[in-house]
């Protein structure tokens, strides 16, 4: 029955400085270095990838652990985009307050379309979130006044000690902060009594229940937290961009997510940033070879790239589903394994 | 026209076109009877049903009537491919892997239909006569009222054939309790089978039905998803439901194209569905299998 196994109780010894403080502490340093090395392209990349991180995390706290399949999570990403876009252009707040207003406003969205269903066992939530995918995209393109419909809102760039943030380097290094903080709150969060009451949930709720885990409550706290995620993902992007409009929080984005959380593997933190990067990185090497391949043989692959794409992330979430449910943080922890052991052996 | 003629020439436009949803709806609710995997890929199958029928009596010249029997013969090979390759090895894993499972596949088959037949739209031989049906001064388009009467013989005669049939109770006794029916010989995993092969059936004339009406286009498949609201509103697991619901569904977002702007047509199934959860998630004909917690 377990769809996953608990990863999150970390093998290191329990020693003040342990080996993965180290290897994390030198992640960030590399990756606060990265802007004077790499290209412009890169980090501009690197800060797409941060957002999807983020969402792609906040979906593994709802699926991965909770159990909690959601189909609108990109519509929840869009509710923060636009949060962020109409309070700074009616309220004029800064961006230390519509990121977290964002992230507020998508988890109170998220769980009024979750609470009828997440009182019922199964199916139904799964298309409650589908209703909401659907429901908000209309919403955004069809409210007019507000939205601005299909064209968008403009989105001025965030702007700290009235230095603005508006290249890719400079909001790379807010996306970066906001990432590095909530990937931890969400390890401690998943280490806390509440992510053990989620594992619970998703294991057996009955029992879960029965050992005194207020189920509804837990899941409505997965739910909104998750959402949450989306939500400041939504705010991000929309400082990134500089723009919102309805087309970018489509269906397709949901199935993104999704994917993202299956390849990296369900119930691992470390998964979910796999996922994400390996996702966001995956069409980019799919238009980069289809390109070669065009100029080789002279053929235009322009046209199939989007179906090739919608084809790959369906083959990988099958393939990841049915061979290797526990995904990329599972391939990644059997390969360090052989790694440290053949060392040692 | 009168206001009062108005509403009954939606009133019936809208019923007819709930009956095509029955069709599709059937398919979904046989499979999740015999093995509780909800098939969220049935639209793409739908849809990749009618490119079938399309390259078999376009491409290939063979005609409506050969093209149809191809484009059966080809969808029911894809359903019990899926079925074998991807639904079994899934089988006693957590439901919600199995409805990724099945998202999967129809990302896979809308990706590879635009890969073969790119994004726009194709025409498909005309196999429903245009002329259109008076009753008494209510005028009802032809495609549409012949596809409703295509689709309610064909759904009546499943559900006759599994009220009466040795294979429906088979298929009842394996919904009832999949290890008892084992044990009393019934082979579970054929039932599975043959569930997806009706799915297929059901699916392929869908499509084909659909395709003719409107136009044939990789979205097609995405018509299914509002056939959600159809199968919640019926009751998961009742194969009668679905014909009640499909007229209500239909009926309703032609309704709501008389008295709204009509792009909140888009959103009304998803919206009932969002009333019906909340108000009797059993659906109208649902037995109480759901479990409250």
């Amino acid at each position: 029955m377990a769809m996953t196994v608990d990863t999150t109780r970390a093998s290191t010894p329990a020693s003040p400085i342990s080996g993965s403080m180290v290897w994390n502490g030198l992640l960030i340093v590399a990756l606060l270095l990265l802007p004077l090395v790499a290209p412009r392209y890169w980090i501009y990349f690197a800060g797409l990838l941060g957002i999807n991180v983020i969402a792609t995390q906040g979906l593994n706290i709802m699926m991965g652990y909770t159990g909690l399949l959601s189909l609108g999570h990109a519509a929840f990403v869009g509710v923060g985009a636009y949060t962020v876009a109409l309070a700074q252009t009616y309220l004029g707040l800064p961006f230390w307050v519509t990121i977290p207003l964002a992230g507020v406003s998508a988890a109170v969205i998220g769980a009024a379309f979750g609470l009828p269903s997440l009182r019922i066992r199964g199916l139904y939530l799964v298309i409650a979130t589908l209703a909401a995918q659907f429901i908000l995209t209309f919403v955004f393109v069809h409210w007019q006044s507000v939205t601005n419909g299909d064209v968008g809102l403009p989105v001025r760039p965030a702007t700290v000690f009235g230095y603005a943030l508006n290249n890719e380097t400079r909001i790379y290094y807010l996306i970066l902060a906001v990432v590095v903080f909530l990937m931890i709150f969400a390890r401690n969060v998943i280490k806390s009594r509440v992510g053990r009451a989620f594992i619970a949930i998703r294991e057996r709720d009955l029992t879960a229940q029965v050992l005194g885990v207020e189920i509804v409550t837990y899941k409505l706290v997965a739910f909104a937290l998750g959402s949450f995620y989306a939500g400041v993902a939504g705010g991000l992007l929309a400082y990134f961009n500089q723009f919102v409009n309805p087309e970018q929080f489509g269906l397709l984005l949901s199935v993104f997510f999704l994917s993202a959380v299956i390849v990296g593997g369900m119930g691992s933190i470390l998964g979910a940033i796999l996922g994400a990067a390996f996702m966001t990185l995956l069409p980019e090497v799919l238009r980069e070879s289809s390109l070669l391949f065009g100029e080789v043989f002279q053929i235009d692959l322009g046209t199939v790239l989007t179906p090739l794409r919608e084809t790959i992330f369906g083959l990988l979430m099958v393939s990841f589903l049915i061979l290797e449910p526990r995904g990329l943080a599972q391939l990644w922890k059997r390969a360090k394994h052989k790694f440290s052991s053949g060392r040692s052996g | 026209m009168s206001p009062l003629q108005q509403f009954i020439e939606y009133s019936i436009v809208g019923i007819a076109a709930g009956g095509i949803y029955a069709l599709i709806a059937l398919g979904i609710v046989l499979i999740f009877k015999s093995s509780r995997t909800f098939n969220f890929a049935m639209g793409e199958m739908m849809m990749l049903s009618a490119y079938f029928f399309y390259a078999a009596a376009v491409t290939f010249a063979l005609g409506p009537f050969l093209g149809m029997i191809v484009a059966l013969v080809c969808s029911i090979a894809v359903a019990l491919v899926i079925e074998r390759v991807a639904i079994r090895p899934m089988l006693g894993r957590p439901f919600i892997a199995v409805v990724m499972v099945t998202f999967g596949i129809g990302s896979i088959i809308r990706g590879i239909v635009g890969m073969i037949w790119g994004p726009n739209d194709l025409q498909i031989p005309a196999i429903l006569s245009r002329s259109p049906i008076m009753l008494g001064d209510i005028f009802v388009p032809g495609k549409t009222a012949r596809a409703f009467a295509i689709a309610v013989v064909i759904v009546v005669g499943l559900i006759a054939y599994l009220r009466y049939s040795r294979a429906g109770v088979a298929l009842r006794a394996a919904a009832a309790d999949a290890v008892t029916a084992y044990s009393m010989g019934i082979d579970v995993r054929r039932i599975i089978s043959f569930t997806w092969v009706l799915a297929a059936i059901t699916g392929c004339i869908s499509g084909v039905l659909m395709a003719n009406v409107n136009t044939l286009t990789p979205h097609l498949g995405l018509v299914a998803l509002n056939v959600l609201a159809v199968v919640i509103l019926g009751g998961m697991n009742s194969i009668g439901g679905v014909l009640i619901a499909g007229f209500i569904i239909g009926w309703l977002e032609a309704i709501t194209g008389l008295f709204l702007p009509t792009e909140f047509r888009e959103i009304t199934p998803y919206i009932l569905a969002l009333i019906v959860l909340l108000v009797r998630p059993t659906g109208l004909f649902g037995t109480k299998e759901i479990e409250r917690i």
